[in-house]
């Protein structure tokens, strides 16, 4: 075990590897990841695969265009094949409130370069045709978004940062952190200590734990959501199919299989329980058979749940924490912080390096709570 | 067995392939499965995951109990989505 570092990561989910691989490729040199189970063993590897920039506020739209653009040459950037797809999302609206939330949408999302458009129930069957229209009264479409598999991208991540000198260490779990005078002395692990000025909290589900460890209270708790998938089946349709008024996404991955769930965020406790329910099987099935009938001879083969770390807001929190130099977090990420990972560990580099981000990203910081600037997503699912 | 010998049918897995992460110095079950798919299929590692086993421990030189399993997900068994929306089966 290494003795000392210039910055600890603690979490090797798909943050921590973002960030380990944009922090080496300017060439800094001694990076550490902690990962306490295997690359991918957390949210990043349970999440649901989608990638889209179909939001609701400026700043996540934003992020998630920059994210795909990254997507889109990542496999050969990485030298992995991370299975991109961009095979479209389509969003479901099923209230009159909805529509217009969803209009509103698509003009900010069009004024920002981003290709999506508004869709009569009509031209949603025509790009779904077993959809059941039962009702629907429109949605969004864009074609961009999609899918790319997230254990190869995590891997991915990880692998290519190791290859430029990063020590990704599994099976260690940091324990403590020692602070001094608003400064960081050193991580204890229960493999030994590190001793480290920097930290980067890029732990996902634990990240509130993790800040604790620091002395902190970082605004975030995490909160299980659910995901069943079927066999591999021939290809019956290609979008993801989004509803939040419904509470559902589901889509057919490239090699058949059908991955669907839904979160039940004012029922479910929180805390860091992921065990998989019958309850959610049941509903699950009965959502999907409802939108597409014809699902109802599939079969299940799989469930399992995993994490959403929740901010208040629904968005990241990133940066440095203004009470401890050094500290900085990539946490509270909502449910959607796969699918922004390329472009947000690409900042959070940048922050570090002490250079100009490539996005401005001050408003998010920790201290837009306690300045009342909330900036709240109505889209997450 | 050579590298052409299938692991998991379900996902047409062969061994060339986990010798290949095994080789990157990856040593757990869970990774191979994340990894190669190995397990993921229709069986859901039924057929596979002793052969798995007692491979991963062959190449770590380690006890077989001492590879450690990957999580057991429900159903046991595939079942349909029809079946599962039904109200009639509690």
């Amino acid at each position: 075990m290494i003795k000392k570092a210039d910055i600890v990561i603690i979490g090797g989910g798909i943050q921590g590897c973002s960030i380990a691989y944009n922090l080496a490729k300017k060439g800094i040199k001694n990076i550490v990841i902690l990962e306490r189970n295997t690359c991918a063993n957390g949210s990043s590897g349970r999440c649901g695969a989608g990638i889209r920039q179909q939001f609701g506020t400026k700043m996540n739209c934003i992020l998630a265009l920059e994210s795909m653009k990254i997507f889109e040459t990542l496999s050969e950037e990485l030298d992995y094949d991370i299975e991109l797809n961009q095979a479209g999302y389509l969003m479901l609206a099923y209230t009159e409130k909805e529509m217009k939330q969803f209009k509103k949408n698509v003009a900010l999302e069009q004024s920002l370069g981003i290709d999506a458009k508004v869709v009569t129930p009509g031209e949603a069957r025509e790009i779904v045709p077993p959809l059941n229209l039962e009702g629907i009264l429109g949605g969004t479409f864009c074609q961009a978004d999609g899918n790319v598999n997230p254990l190869y991208t995590t891997f991915a991540y990880a692998e290519a940062a190791q290859r430029l000198g990063v020590k990704y260490y599994p099976f260690t779990e940091a324990t403590e952190i020692e602070t001094e005078n608003g400064r960081i002395l050193s991580v204890m692990t229960d493999k030994g200590r590190i001793i480290t000025s920097m930290i980067v909290n890029a732990a996902g589900g634990y990240s509130g734990p993790v800040g604790k460890m620091a002395g902190l209270d970082i605004p975030v708790y995490s909160q299980r959501h659910q995901i069943l998938i079927t066999e591999h089946i021939d290809l019956l349709w290609k979008p993801m199919l989004m509803s939040f008024s419904e509470n559902f996404y589901f889509q057919q991955l490239p090699d058949g299989g059908i991955l669907g769930g839904y979160g039940d965020p004012q029922n479910e406790v929180k805390g860091d329980n992921i065990e998989s329910t019958w309850q959610f099987a049941r509903t699950m099935a009965k959502k999907m058979v409802k939108l597409v009938p014809i699902l109802k001879d599939v079969r299940m083969v799989r469930q399992w749940a995993g994490l959403y770390n929740m901010s208040p807001d629904a968005q990241p929190i990133l940066g440095e924490h203004p009470e401890l130099k050094g500290f900085y977090l990539s946490v509270g990420f909502s449910g959607h912080g796969f699918m922004l990972a390329p472009i947000t560990g690409k900042l959070i580099a940048e922050l570090i390096m002490e250079e100009k981000t490539s996005i401005s990203i001050d408003k998010l910081d920790i201290g837009r709570f306690e300045r009342g600037e909330l900036i709240h997503e109505p889209s997450v699912v | 067995m050579n590298d052409e010998t299938i692991i998991c049918r379900c996902e047409d897995v062969k061994w060339g392939e986990i010798r290949k992460v095994l080789d990157k110095g990856y040593t757990s079950l869970n990774e191979i499965k994340r990894i190669t798919r190995a397990g993921m299929g229709r069986c859901q590692g039924k057929t596979c995951r002793r052969i798995l086993l007692r491979e991963i421990a062959k190449y770590h030189k380690k006890r077989i109990e001492e590879i450690e399993l990957t999580t057991f997900r429900p159903p046991t068994k595939p079942i349909k989505l029809g079946t599962l929306a039904g109200d009639d089966d509690d």
